[in-house]
């Protein structure tokens, strides 16, 4: 995994919530830092790359692992 | 920010269930760089209470879950016992809570943060003699004409 500026662990939050709090740990970053998410809300798949292409904010990497979903995102 | 796109919702309704709608879409779509606006009517009025005091109620609603299998075999006028106004309310709060789902209040906060712009319409606080001290600071008043100003030049108008 690349590494990360920031993490934010949102699990056990549901919509619209990690959205929500990624928009707001995004904005405490420089351009081209990157903010690593943890989730555990499966909608969060779908919305973190609608997120992205609406934002302009990269989403490198989108994975699954034990239940739990990792979103790392580059602030444009 | 002249190309920024603008959402317009009309808030109309005052029950627990139907003050998530308006709150979620509009601090979704301000995290998603949306400008935004709610104009909040009749008993939509409701969210914008200092002290948020919302209810769900299963009478009239056919599509609500019931815990156990109520809806199943509780006959319609079961609804309306005395009490299960309350009932019904509490049980959706724990439920929200123990799924993650913000309450009323946080999203609202959210909305706040995020400068979604909120009107109370101004004809309905006259028509119900409500005061505006009930109501959460930094809102607005105003009419029609004021959502108009705004939703004509909105790329997504909602009412809800």
């Amino acid at each position: 995994m690349a590494n990360f500026d920031t993490e934010l662990d949102a699990s056990g939050l549901n919509c619209p919530l990690p959205i929500l709090r990624a928009k707001k740990s995004l904005a405490g970053l420089q351009s081209g830092q990157i903010l690593h998410i943890i989730a555990t809300d499966p909608g969060s798949v779908k919305d973190f790359e609608a997120f992205s292409k609406q934002t302009g904010n990269e989403l490198m990497e989108s994975r699954e692992e034990g239940g739990k979903f990792y979103f790392l995102i580059k602030k444009a | 920010m002249s190309d920024q796109k603008k959402l317009a919702i009309i808030a109309t309704k005052g029950t627990l269930d139907w003050a998530y709608p308006p709150f979620i879409l509009a601090s979704t779509a301000a995290a998603l760089g949306y400008q935004v606006e709610i104009f909040f009517t009749f008993y939509g009025l409701q969210l914008l209470k200092k002290k948020l005091a919302l209810k769900v109620s299963p009478l009239g609603n056919p599509g609500m879950p019931m815990p156990m299998g109520m809806d199943k075999w509780f006959p319609i006028l079961g609804t309306t016992i005395p009490g299960m106004q309350a009932v019904m309310t509490m049980m959706m709060k724990n439920k929200m809570k123990s799924k993650g789902v913000a309450s009323v209040g946080e999203l609202r906060d959210l909305c706040n943060e995020a400068e979604v712009r909120m009107i109370a319409c101004q004809m309905t606080v006259d028509l119900f003699d409500m005061s505006t001290s009930e109501f959460i600071d930094g809102i607005e008043y105003g009419g029609a004409a004021t959502f108009f100003e705004f939703a004509g030049e909105a790329d997504i108008t909602l009412y809800i």
